[in-house]
């Protein structure tokens, strides 16, 4: 595929991740920083961010499977999901986290139960996504092609 | 570390305390470079904000916890300045709040604290947006309070008030600083330093002398209508999704 067609895909991609909520405009400050000196600081940030995402949701699955559910250890893990989501502008995650936190100070446990879930289907989302993205990028750079950026984030 | 004596380490207090003349006496010492601290518990967010600081041309160390800047600081529990890392001086801590163990507020008061250490400014970052936590911050001390997720924007700001548009030359430097002793001590090459310490594969071995220069007090930045009205609140609010 030519550069140019690969550079409109990525570009309408972005644009639809965006407009759907997927991202915000703290995942084009990422793409901001990244530069020739790091070439892969986006690809770095957010493989970090699934390791990390992934083994939070491990955790809150262990803590939602117990009997006695800890709800201290839930409101020590949402908020770092919450925050890494944040940090690199998986919106819909970071959403989903608030909410769940809301029901966590409630106690609710099937409440709880159910935002897991629902945090949990945004990430798969935003990961699934994300790696799409990735792979237009890597795709754009093996053609020999720069990455675009858009510029209609804050 | 490992290798120096008490003899060494002897020295190596005295210098901590005259630190100030140590550093403009050192002629080896002419980074430009604003060093920063880092300091947040999240993986994702110490990678960012090094980032930040980096291409805003700052030397960053990142580590992962309260405790583990005090220990680059040389400020563990002993409460003395006893690791003599004299010539990784720290320009700005930027610390998130909420860390497990000892919180960004905590690291703060110790960092106030400290008859040494007081003068670095500290910047406080959180995702949360609670005036009352602003407030004690602010009060303890904190330089700045931002918002996260933190954009680079707000790290030029930073950069920009604390440090200037350029480097001071040594001898403004040298005014300006509080403490300059006219019998300084006797000046001795530092010693080599041990670094399994630190946690950031960032940290440069190289020698950064820069100290906190004074500064005037930052311009204030928009706020949302609901904060502060005391004029010495600096604070940026997030105000976009």
């Amino acid at each position: 595929m030519e550069v140019d067609q690969l550079q409109r895909s990525f570009l309408e991609y972005t644009t639809s991740l965006f407009r759907e909520g997927f991202l915000d405009g703290q995942f084009g400050q990422l793409q901001m920083l990244q530069d020739e000196s790091n070439p892969d600081f986006v690809v770095e940030v957010v493989s970090l961010f699934f390791e990390d995402s992934q083994r939070i949701l491990n955790d809150l699955s262990i803590t939602l499977n117990q009997q006695n559910v800890d709800y201290k250890k839930i409101d020590a893990n949402v908020p770092q999901l919450k925050g890494s989501s944040s940090s690199i502008g998986a919106q819909r995650v970071r959403n989903a986290c608030i909410a769940f936190r809301n029901f966590c100070e409630e106690q609710n446990a099937d409440a709880c139960r159910r935002c897991l879930q629902q945090v949990k289907q945004e990430y798969l989302l935003v990961k699934e996504k994300l790696e799409a993205l990735i792979r237009l990028e890597q795709q754009i750079v093996a053609a020999g092609g720069a990455i675009p950026m858009l510029n209609e984030f804050s | 570390m490992s290798k120096n004596g008490v003899f060494s380490r002897l020295r190596r207090l005295e210098k901590v305390e005259g630190v100030d003349e140590y550093e403009y006496a050192n002629p080896s010492c002419d980074s430009d470079e604003v060093h920063v601290l880092a300091v947040d518990d999240s993986l994702v967010d110490r990678k960012v904000i090094e980032k930040l600081l980096k291409i805003t041309s700052c030397k960053v160390t990142a580590v992962d916890s309260g405790r583990r800047a005090l220990q680059f600081l040389g400020l563990d529990e002993e409460e003395t300045a006893s690791v003599g890392f004299d010539d990784l001086k720290v320009d700005l801590i930027i610390t998130d709040y909420c860390m497990p163990g000892m919180t960004g507020y905590e690291l703060l008061k110790k960092i106030k604290g400290s008859s040494i250490f007081r003068e670095i400014p500290v910047v406080i970052m959180s995702s949360e947006n609670v005036l009352a936590r602003i407030d004690s911050c602010l009060e303890e001390g904190a330089e700045d309070f931002i918002v996260k997720p933190v954009k680079l924007a707000d790290v030029k700001r930073l950069k920009r008030c604390m440090f200037g548009e350029g480097r001071i030359p040594k001898q403004e430097r040298a005014f300006n600083k509080r403490k300059l002793q006219q019998d300084s001590p006797e000046i001795t090459n530092a010693p080599s330093l041990d670094e399994n310490a630190l946690s950031s594969p960032s940290h440069s071995s190289t020698s950064s002398p820069c100290s906190p220069r004074s500064f005037s007090s930052l311009p204030s930045t928009p706020c949302s209508p609901t904060s502060l009205d005391s004029p010495t609140r600096r604070v940026k609010v997030s105000d976009d999704s």
